[in-house]
């Protein structure tokens, strides 16, 4: 390298070299005072809490639990509850969100103007405030368990939750499984079939009916060939209380309803500005070719919206995934909340803190991941 | 002989039908226009009708506006609630004789945030109000030369939430435009330092951040060094919303054409006057709709202060649903704190989306 392009490099190189020392520099120290800290106060260090017994008592888990189960175990259950509750709001979201986007758009004045007035009250509130507010309405306004509303069929929706029954699996539930899943390779099978069919033919049996009594029809054939392999256990009125079938607490169902709300308010302006952005000549000559306007949606409008709208609505899972975090605020028991409980218990922060951000880090990571592959699906292939 | 020309006069153009005018033809085409959307109307309207009047039974008709809690009998809201515990909500455990300093800081933000929206005052002018504005508040809130201090613990309510939202605001978008200016340098130290700081802060939430503020910096001080809560918490969220706002800043600094740069170049101006006097300008332009869309979600974030222990705007409004005397009006409560969160956001949205309209080029 000849001098004069070392010359031009050096302040460059000089500052790299300063930052990344400097950067070091205050680590070291961190890491020192932290030393020091952790002596002065007497906590200690390393992930050997995992493997003790915690003692923590949690309420809504989706594995069996104890307090006499470690702490490892218990920041399971947290992970899982995170995983659960997300996973559940942004299936829930994205119905209610296309929904309300669609509705933004409708030509109906009072459907367009509900959705709005829906889209600017839930998007300039903080989520916070909304999950306590569902939270405190479930609480006053739902009936006390002897009272309860039974919409239908051994379902109870009072005060202290819902309360569904539980399904109990008895011998033979296996072949019900297996026929399920026989139905839906089937079904797969066959749409893709019947697709290659219309693309060279024009002509297809109608692969989504087929489909649909496939995997209805034949797991239900299964379970009474097998003899009704299944029987549930029903929740009863027993005292103040009910007892069996399973229960979703009320701060279960507050962050699930705060979550879907929130979260479908962006998501439907993203499918709004998704529908807006399909070109009106897409729609004029879908409307010139006869359709309906019901098929004109599912199958102009709507497919060239997600082209626009799934970018955005990635990073709004992405928000939804953190946003569960605020379960701690409600008393639902997520990874945040039992995290919480086991700083207050052996003050080891950084190695809890580390746990979540680890966690949230490789959940958001999957859920790009994914969406990246579903957004390079369903762009235009350029030819 | 003078030869009368006719003149043609047309006859008053006939109105049109009465299917394509007025009520009648608003009301067929917004909300009957076929099957499908009347029966929607239909049914919205019918929702309408079960679920408005006993909202505004509640809300107005049975309310209780004034008294004590024994005056409420849960027929309908108990603003009353709300009044009494009004200032607690609005400056928090705040001395009441000294009240008259947030109420004067709050004229003074009032004054300067008037100033901003107009759109009618200098540049220059408002750059400089706004800190002065800053200190002026700190002074008048905090105390200290002339004024008694009031402890930083009994800031609070919406007072510390308009607070934390505002400081958050004018540390958080230099420290984001650097990190930006970072990520896009071609110093590969530079640039990985920044982008994994942004990629680190945006992949977690928020909370986590703020525990780490109010639990882990401690340790990682000096023993002998002790910095309170509240600050902790501030740089929490300012390093939290710079990671953000530096992502929106690279939009508007992908977004200045080449030929900006190739411009500046060829003018001889060096690399530092060019990012400063011509990228920054035009990038900060194209982005400052989403900028303060940023900033309304600052806003509506620090409510979750009250998850580490600072009681803000929300957390009084909670704290206040817990009095023994007042027990089981948390709903009015939430209703209170979310209108008033509402006004404030959906303005700075509508101040946003004016500046959309404005233009880039006006202002």
């Amino acid at each position: 390298m000849n001098t004069s392009k070392l010359r031009e490099q050096l302040p460059a190189i000089l500052t790299q070299v300063l930052l990344v020392g400097a950067i070091l520099y205050v680590a070291l120290q961190l890491f020192h005072n932290t030393q020091a800290n952790l002596e002065a106060r007497n906590i200690a260090s390393g992930f050997r809490f995992l493997s003790v017994e915690g003692g923590l008592p949690i309420n809504d888990s989706l594995l069996a639990y104890s307090p006499a189960d470690t702490y490892g175990r218990a920041f399971t259950i947290g992970i899982l509850n995170t995983l659960f509750v997300s996973a559940l709001s942004i299936m829930l979201a994205t119905i209610l969100g296309v929904l309300v986007g669609v509705a933004r758009v409708s030509s109906n004045w009072l459907v367009a103007r509900l959705a709005a007035v829906y889209v600017e009250v839930l998007r300039n509130v903080p989520l916070l405030l909304t999950l306590f507010f569902c939270y405190s309405t479930l609480l006053a306004f739902l009936p006390s368990p002897r009272k309860s509303l039974a919409p239908f069929g051994g379902i109870f929706i009072n005060n202290r939750g819902v309360f569904i029954p539980r399904p109990l699996f008895q011998e033979g539930i296996g072949w019900v499984f297996l026929a399920l899943g026989a139905a839906i390779v089937a079904s797969v099978v066959l749409v893709r079939v019947s697709k290659r069919m219309r693309d060279e033919t024009g002509n297809a049996p109608p692969s989504g009916w087929i489909s649909l009594g496939l995997i209805l029809g034949l797991p239900a054939a299964v379970y009474f060939f097998t003899g009704q392999p299944l029987e549930f256990d029903a929740p009863v009125l027993s005292g103040f209380n009910f007892k069996g079938g399973m229960i979703l607490r009320p701060e279960f169902t507050a962050l699930l309803i705060g979550l879907v709300m929130y979260t479908a308010a962006f998501i439907g302006e993203n499918v709004r500005s998704g529908i807006q952005s399909v070109d009106k000549g897409q729609l004029e000559a879908a409307k010139a070719l006869g359709l309906k306007s019901g098929v004109i949606m599912r199958k102009v409008i709507l497919p060239q919206t997600l082209r626009v709208c799934i970018p955005t609505t990635t990073n709004d899972y992405t928000s939804l995934v953190k946003n569960s975090s605020l379960a701690v605020a409600i008393g639902y028991p997520d990874m945040v909340s039992i995290g919480g409980t086991i700083i207050g218990q052996n003050d080891q922060a950084i190695e809890v803190i580390g746990m979540w951000m680890a966690v949230y880090l490789s959940i958001n990571l999957i859920v790009s991941l994914v969406m990246n592959w579903l957004n390079a699906k369903v762009q235009l292939v350029e030819r | 002989m003078s030869s009368q020309v006719k003149k043609f006069i047309p006859s008053p153009s006939s109105p049109p039908p009465i299917a394509a005018r007025g009520v009648v033809h608003g009301l067929r085409t917004n909300l009957f226009s076929n099957l499908f959307n009347s029966v929607l109307t239909v049914l919205v309207v019918l929702l309408m009708i079960k679920t408005v009047p006993p909202l505004v039974d509640w809300a107005f008709t049975h309310a209780v506006w004034s008294g004590g809690p024994e005056m409420c009998d849960g027929s309908g809201a108990c603003w009353a609630f709300v009044i009494d515990k009004a200032r607690i909500m609005l400056i928090g455990t705040y001395p009441m004789e000294q009240a008259w300093r947030p109420l004067a800081a709050s004229i003074l933000f009032a004054g300067v945030v008037a100033a901003t929206v107009s759109g009618r005052c200098k540049k220059r002018t408002l750059t400089t109000a706004w800190p002065v504005f800053f200190v002026a508040a700190l002074w008048l809130i905090g105390g200290g030369a002339g004024l008694s201090e009031v402890d930083q613990s009994m800031w609070g309510g919406l007072m510390l939430s308009l607070g934390l939202a505002t400081i958050g605001i004018l540390f958080s978008v230099p420290f984001g435009i650097l990190l930006a200016l970072g990520r896009q340098s071609r110093m590969v130290g530079v640039s990985s330092v920044c982008v994994g700081f942004i990629e680190l802060v945006r992949g977690v939430p928020l909370i986590t951040i703020l525990f780490m503020a109010s639990v882990m910096m401690p340790l990682f001080l000096p023993v002998n060094l002790q910095i309170n809560n509240l600050l902790r918490v501030q740089v929490g969220i300012i390093l939290f919303s710079s990671a953000y706002i530096a992502e929106v800043v690279r939009g508007g600094l992908q977004a200045v054409s080449s030929g900006q740069l190739d411009a500046a170049k060829a003018l001889g101006l060096s690399r530092w006057m060019i990012t400063l006097l011509v990228v920054l300008p035009q990038a900060l332009r194209y982005v400052l709709p989403a900028l303060i869309g940023r900033c309304i979600a600052l806003f509506k974030d620090t409510s979750l202060v009250i998850i580490v222990g600072l009681l803000d705007f929300l957390g009084m409004t909670k704290a206040a649903s817990q009095d023994q005397l007042w027990l089981g009006h948390d709903v009015e409560g939430y209703v209170f704190c979310a209108v008033i969160y509402w006004c404030i956001c959906f303005g700075m949205s509508r101040y946003g989306r004016s500046l959309e309209k404005r233009g880039p080029q006006t202002n």
